[in-house]
């Protein structure tokens, strides 16, 4: 601002633009590389303000913040439970902007900035299930989903959303490393997208995200194995056909386009009744529906869950 | 040739037993300060896993090296180095049989039969029993040596079986598991290009290894 108010600066004198936005993204690493050498820990988040209780949240006992952020999958930046939380450091989460697109009256995009004030943030305590029979249970912090749909107005053609996460080949793995399809991609149905339990998530244990856990905005859909709840989303698209969903594209057979959490129904080579809660030393019964049925069962009556698995 | 006397002293024997012994002693510190990560269960099994296909390779490599290196005194150590395979996969074995299974026969025996991975594993694992029972020279001696060594042939399918189930059990990252698979390959091929050669031109007479250590695999 004060560059643009002094006509009198010629332009040779004014820092360019790339310059000083390293400046910020400098700046911005100092306080991560001061608390890495404080604690030891790999981060160092913003404190989110006035996050309001929900009814939604679970009682219990939550996942010391340092497993969740230390053991987690992000292919992008490793195949190991470790390597995102020392790896996905190197991405840049601002600026960040998210594109919404497709099959709405107001398609357009959004700066992180109005993503954290578009709706009253809420901690969503929720149990988080992986595919690979380990869980946590995390204090989310974030919006209904829903908030985001209403604000763009999706059209009678809107029967599925699309999500898709950022790729930057320079500080990610490439696909083969990976193993998957990237750039990452997810999909709801829309009755899915619209339930309030499904929120757009900026924060978790009072602070923004860490960026291992999907900096700086992530989709969380309690009820579906983690992998649904895809990470850093850049574009979020509204579209007829059920679109297609990275681990699905991987492998059709293991991975449906739904992922209900399911305890009677396997992967194909691992049985999903139980799971094991970072913590725990025995494993534990896994829920139906990740225990969220009572608010989602009705979206699936009449559906064989095993076809749609 | 002083690299000859090294390979026979008692005290390097004794080395590599203690060696053996690290992977183990490494868990066990690290299950104490901590080090074991998010998920302590899950990094024994995969430790444990890791190490008997690392065990099973290198007792794999002992006939190959002491032949292409002309060394039969490493000989001495194939013994101790499959036994050292067939203690980390108990190891392996018994954390899912407890901590993941609790004892739960019915829930075992339908993963064994259900679970490709398991079923795999869990042959390799079941196969290299009568080898580590019959691993002593006592056994040797009342097998006599060509059975004793068609029966400890058992090990390439373990080895095999152990990659396989590697294999099966990954999501999407092959990497490791090819890598396992490349080596026991290798180690598997060199036997049989070995035992083509070999009966091509008959030799006239065996030429045996050091007494009581019959030359197989």
């Amino acid at each position: 601002m004060l560059i643009r108010r002094s006509p009198g600066i010629p332009p040779s004198e004014v820092t360019p633009k790339h310059l000083y936005l390293n400046r910020r993204s400098f700046l911005a690493g100092l306080p991560l590389a001061g608390a890495a050498f404080a604690a030891g820990s790999a981060r160092a988040g913003t404190k989110l303000n006035g996050i309001a209780k929900s009814p939604f949240s679970t009682t219990e006992k939550v996942t010391p913040s340092n497993d969740v952020t230390h053991y987690n999958n992000y292919y992008e930046f490793g195949t190991g439970k470790e390597q995102p939380a020392g790896l996905a450091q190197k991405l840049k989460t601002s600026p960040w902007t998210v594109k919404v697109e497709g099959a709405v009256n107001k398609p357009q995009v959004f700066d992180i900035d109005a993503i954290m004030k578009m709706a009253p943030l809420e901690e969503r305590i929720y149990r988080h299930r992986c595919v690979e029979r380990w869980s946590i249970v995390v204090p989310w912090i974030g919006f209904p989903l829903n908030e985001l749909i209403k604000k763009v107005e999706p059209t009678a053609k809107a029967k599925f959303v699309a999500f898709q996460t950022v790729f930057d080949p320079g500080i990610m793995l490439s696909e083969r490393a990976a193993g998957i399809q990237l750039p990452y991609v997810e999909g709801l149905r829309m009755d899915e997208a619209m339930h309030p339990l499904a929120i757009l998530c900026v924060g978790m244990y009072g602070e923004d995200l860490p960026k291992q856990d999907g900096a700086p905005v992530r989709l969380v859909v309690p009820w579906k194995y983690g992998f649904k709840s895809i990470k850093s989303i850049v574009k979020i698209k509204f579209v007829e056909k059920q679109p297609p969903t990275t681990w699905n594209i991987t492998n059709a057979h293991e991975y449906g386009f739904y992922s209900n959490v399911n305890p009677e129904v396997d992967h194909p080579r691992w049985s999903q009744a139980s799971e094991r809660r970072l913590g725990e030393f025995f494993m534990r019964k896994t829920l139906m529906f990740n225990g969220y049925g009572d608010q989602v069962a009705q979206l699936y009556s009449g559906m064989d869950l095993r076809k749609y698995y | 040739m002083p690299l000859k006397r090294i390979l026979s002293s008692r005290w390097l024997k004794v080395a590599v037993f203690a060696l053996c012994l690290v992977p183990v002693l490494l868990l066990v510190w690290k299950a104490f300060n901590g080090g074991l990560g998010a998920n302590p269960i899950e990094f024994i099994t995969h430790a444990t896993g890791d190490w008997t296909l690392r065990f099973l390779c290198i007792t794999l490599s002992i006939t190959p090296l002491r032949k292409l290196l002309r060394l039969p005194e490493l000989v001495r150590f194939r013994r101790m180095l499959g036994l050292f395979g067939f203690f980390y996969g108990c190891l392996h074995f018994l954390t899912w049989l407890v901590v993941d299974k609790f004892f739960d026969w019915n829930e075992i025996l339908k993963d064994v039969v259900k679970r490709p991975y398991i079923t795999a594993g869990f042959t390799g694992f079941v196969l290299l029993i009568p080898l580590a029972v019959t691993s002593t020279t006592g056994w040797i001696r009342r097998m006599g040596g060509k059975r004793w060594q068609m029966l400890h042939r058992l090990i390439y399918v373990t080895a095999c079986a152990g990659v396989v189930h590697y294999y099966w059990l990954v999501k999407s990252d092959i990497r490791l598991p090819v890598f396992y698979g490349a080596i026991v390959a290798v180690l598997l091929a060199y036997r049989l290009v070995v035992s083509l050669v070999k009966s091509r031109k008959p030799l006239p007479r065996a030429t045996g290894a050091a007494a009581g250590e019959p030359t197989a695999s």
